[in-house]
């Protein structure tokens, strides 16, 4: 996938129908990416709503990929594949970084939230969001790379509470 | 990641001055927050109408500074743009906080008060 760049190495791709995304693993280029990204949603015909979605998955796919797979290094590159679909967005993210914890996505189960005010989680909703948003999420290990495919349907935002 | 403050009476406004409450700025927005936290009047006011933009972590410093300032404050929270919004709903944290439309009806309440 190439050595790191300290800007955005690639946006091949990007148009009407879809979005081809290249950056370093570090948090600064996945705010950069997720910038140019948004941008090019606001292009596509989607519901302002639905980009709110969008922006709330990939940031935390995103920022999985550098506080897990890529541990905070910073090195190693990060790819985003997005297709606009009828029914939604169609999303690839692919790294060079360490595999999912026993080979698979943690669950993300919902907190407890009826709990003294010192017992509040201050984490942990990341999987969660990610599994509340999208559909047909899966994981795989090929190689020494993580792939991540899901989709959020056009009607994500009405079906959320 | 910069917070402005404004106290009116036993109120105090802390304003949000960014577009982003993410992984990058939530720890330096954390430690911000217990020094504005530390020292202020019992009741504190979140304002984040500038923030267009809450993440998971963002999430957590919020819910951090709410658990620093317990017992003796109470912070809420005002100015909730939609996707933040939908980021306390779906976590459910909107039942945890106290969730206002806009700062200024609270701080006008206050200063009538006061």
């Amino acid at each position: 996938m190439g050595r790191a760049e300290q800007h955005l190495v690639s946006r091949a791709g990007s148009g009407a129908h879809g979005l081809h995304l290249l950056f370093p693993g570090d948090a600064q280029s996945v705010r950069q990416a997720l910038k140019t990204a948004m941008a090019a949603f606001r292009e596509m015909p989607l519901g302002g709503s639905l980009s709110g979605v969008v922006e709330i998955v990939l940031a935390e796919v995103l920022n999985n990929v550098v506080e897990h797979a890529y541990a905070e290094h910073g090195r190693g590159v990060v790819e985003v594949e997005v297709e606009l679909t009828p029914a939604g967005l169609a999303f690839c993210v692919r790294d060079d970084g360490r595999p999912m914890p026993m080979g698979d996505m943690p669950v993300g189960a919902a907190h407890d939230l009826d709990v003294a005010a010192d017992d509040l989680p201050e984490g942990g909703f990341g999987w969660f969001l990610i599994r509340e948003l999208t559909e047909e999420l899966c994981y795989r290990r090929i190689g020494n790379r993580n792939q991540l495919s899901f989709r959020i349907a056009r009607d994500a935002n009405a079906a959320t509470p | 990641m910069e917070l402005s403050y404004e106290d009116i009476g036993d109120l105090r406004v802390i304003k949000a001055q960014e577009d982003r409450i993410d992984a990058a700025i939530a720890i330096q927005f954390k430690d911000r927050m217990r020094e504005l936290t530390d020292a202020g009047p019992a009741r504190l006011l979140l304002d984040l109408s500038r923030v267009d933009f809450l993440d998971s972590s963002g999430l957590g410093a919020v819910v951090a500074a709410f658990k620093q300032a317990a017992p003796d404050r109470r912070l809420e929270l005002a100015g909730l743009s939609p996707t933040v919004a939908k980021v306390f709903k779906l976590t459910r944290m909107d039942s945890v906080f106290t969730i206002h439309a806009n700062a200024g009806d609270v701080a006008e309440k206050f200063a009538r008060a006061g």
